[in-house]
């Protein structure tokens, strides 16, 4: 038996597209990650590892099977109840950065926690500032966000999805638009974080190089895992 | 809620994007300034034109009317009752002009509480002797101080002065026209013929203008007791009462109620010129309904340039629901954005509207049938504001529902991976 509740679970998750035909993109995925691992999830283009990943993210509501996180089984909770759930407990890093324009470094960072409102306006920007200081961008804090480089900017969101201590965050390719230096930067960012304060980390990606660095590697291909 | 969190996204939101939202905003200011300065213009003309009247009416006139008898005496004779009695030929006779007990009756109005003030009025008809034509006219006996506390009669007085009929002996005001016609001046003595034969010398001593032509041209006033005197009656001969009431709503209850108390005819403003109470309500409803236009087409703009906002920060709100903000707070967002841009257009529009109202309300309009009024006619009453305000609230509000709705539908899912 385990010792813990896993932090992710998925039960015989399955999905499918009807537009324009019917096609099942994930059959029967059912796997659980416990607390301080560093999983990647690989496989090639289209079998399916986004989807699963937005599924697990509580963003695509739209499957069947079961998805507990923390132990709490998903399906029934509202779209609010849901964005909570990603609020407080899961951190993302996307592809394209999706950092606000409209807002600095510093404040960008510092909107989840002030939508958590568990931490007073002054602290969760204190906090702000540490994440920003331990990934090494706390210079740019009062830049905007637009006019920060590639690699900074992913270093912004990696901040941004550790400002309310998630149980677990997730990456959907954050090194697939980078170049060498600054994917290696965010892979031994991400390293750290799993190694140093045993961050949960579930992280999409095709390349192989990367995948193998991590603890535990999850493969799928036409919509199975492998 | 965080409602300080959703404040700061929103203005951010709008700041980034100051042109368009300037823009909008624009759209809200100009709209309620023009609906201010157009409700505001119109009700000021519809005053002026009520006033031409009702400031000038009585609300209530008492008066008997010649008429038949209602009672004729065959229809009261006991044997005929049952029949059906036709009468051919029935005169007015016996009935009086005059207001019977009228001391005691002005007596009793001005004790009840409702009135603001009664005048006594008797009406003449009369020939004006000039050379050897007789021009028809009318001199009214009014008494001229009560008439100008109730009635503004010294607005109208063009030359000379009112209250001297009230002081000079066989004096008279003539109307502009009628002294026209007379080729007669302050200080000449005009020769008036009553309808008796009797004749008169009254001396001028002011003229009026009421800004009704015809009006002018065969009314004239006169003292109380000068008319009077002329008719040949007693001092107790009046055959006008003339009410003016606290409240203008209630003239047609009242008139009834007097007509009962007092067994005299009573007629309200409302009844004598229901032509005006119509002018006024279409002219108002207009207005009302072009203003409205005006901030329905400020809402579509509104609407635009939420929509295409919306296009534009697609990505910003799928990462803000991506990361804990629930369909909600987004609707939020961008419903405070369009209740914004509405609040600064509004208050910005009012007060637009305000001064160029008080601009309209300096520009010289001189109108010979109107000699009192002297630059445009503005009213500024607070409702209009008010109802600024509320409109381009709930009209903003309108135009930016269906907008943040779609906003709160964003699929992030389909944003991020889209890409």
């Amino acid at each position: 038996m385990q010792p813990t509740t896993p932090i992710l679970e998925a039960r015989n998750i399955c999905k499918s597209f009807h537009d324009p035909v019917s096609i099942q993109v994930l059959k029967n995925i059912s796997f659980a990650i416990h607390k301080g691992e560093f999983v990647s999830l690989t496989g090639k283009s289209g079998c399916g590892k986004s989807t699963l990943l937005y599924i697990l993210s509580t963003m695509d509501t739209d499957y069947e099977g079961q998805l507990y996180i923390d132990g709490i089984l998903m399906a029934e909770k509202k779209e609010a109840e849901l964005a909570q759930v990603r609020n407080s407990k899961i951190g993302f890093v996307f592809q394209f950065h999706y950092l606000l324009n409209e807002f600095t470094v510093l404040k960008n960072v510092m909107l989840p926690g002030l939508k958590l409102q568990k931490y007073a306006d002054a602290e969760v920007e204190h906090r702000a500032m540490e994440k920003l200081t331990m990934l090494g961008v706390a210079h740019l804090a009062n830049k905007k966000a637009n006019l920060i480089s590639g690699g900074e900017k992913q270093r912004v969101a990696i901040a941004r999805a550790l400002i309310n201590d998630p149980h677990i965050i997730m990456g959907d390719e954050p090194t697939g638009n980078l170049d060498k230096k600054n994917s290696d930067i965010v892979f031994d960012i991400f390293q750290q974080l799993a190694t140093e304060f045993g961050q949960t980390l579930l992280i999409v990606t095709h390349d192989p190089n990367f995948a193998s660095k991590t603890s535990r590697i999850i493969t799928m291909e036409d919509g199975r895992m492998i | 809620m965080n409602w300080k969190l959703i404040v700061a996204i929103a203005q951010s939101l709008l700041l980034a994007r100051w042109r368009q939202t300037l823009i909008a905003a624009i759209g809200v200011t100009f709209s309620i300034t023009m609906f201010i300065t157009l409700l505001s213009f119109m009700a000021g003309l519809n005053d002026l034109l009520d006033g031409l009247i009702v400031n000038r009416t009585p609300h209530i006139r008492m008066y008997n009317e010649v008429k038949p008898n209602s009672q004729q005496p065959i229809n009261q004779y006991a044997p005929y009752q049952q029949h059906y009695n036709f009468i051919h030929s029935i005169k007015s006779g016996g009935s009086r002009q005059e207001i019977y007990n009228s001391a005691l009756i002005m007596q009793s109005l001005q004790k009840d509480e409702r009135v603001v003030g009664i005048s006594p009025k008797l009406t003449a008809q009369v020939f004006f002797n000039d050379g050897s034509i007789d021009i028809t006219g009318a001199i009214n006996g009014i008494d001229v101080v009560v008439e100008s506390k109730l009635f503004h009669f010294n607005e109208y007085i063009t030359e000379g002065n009112g209250n001297d009929i009230g002081k000079v002996p066989n004096s008279i005001v003539l109307g502009k026209g009628l002294a026209e016609k007379l080729l007669a001046n302050i200080g000449d003595v005009v020769q008036v013929t009553s309808a008796k034969g009797n004749r008169f010398q009254l001396k001028v001593v002011g003229f009026f203008q009421s800004g009704i032509k015809e009006l002018d041209k065969v009314q004239s006033f006169a003292s109380v007791s000068t008319v009077q005197k002329l008719l040949g009656k007693p001092s107790n001969y009046i055959t006008d009462i003339q009410v003016r009431l606290k409240n203008i709503q209630m003239a047609p209850a009242l008139a009834k109620e007097y007509q009962q108390l007092y067994q005299t005819d009573a007629e309200d403003i409302q009844t004598a010129n229901a032509q005006f109470e119509t002018g006024s309500s279409i002219r108002t409803l207009i207005s009302y309904t072009v203003g409205i236009t005006l901030l329905i087409v400020a809402g579509f703009g509104i609407y635009n340039i939420l929509n295409m906002m919306i296009y534009e920060k697609m990505d910003s709100i799928a990462i803000l629901k991506a990361t804990g903000f629930a369909g909600k707070d987004v609707k939020r967002i961008f419903l405070l954005i369009a209740l914004s841009i509405g609040f600064v257009g509004g208050m910005l529009g009012l007060l637009i509207g305000w001064l160029l109202s008080y601009s309209i309300a300096h520009i010289p309009f001189n109108t010979p049938s109107l000699p009192t009024v002297k630059t445009y006619p503005i009213n500024y009453n607070p409702a209009f504001y008010v109802i600024g305000a509320i409109f381009s609230l709930v009209t903003t509000y309108f135009a930016g529902w269906l907008p943040a709705r779609k906003a709160s539908k964003i699929d992030p899912v389909i944003i991020i991976r889209g890409k």
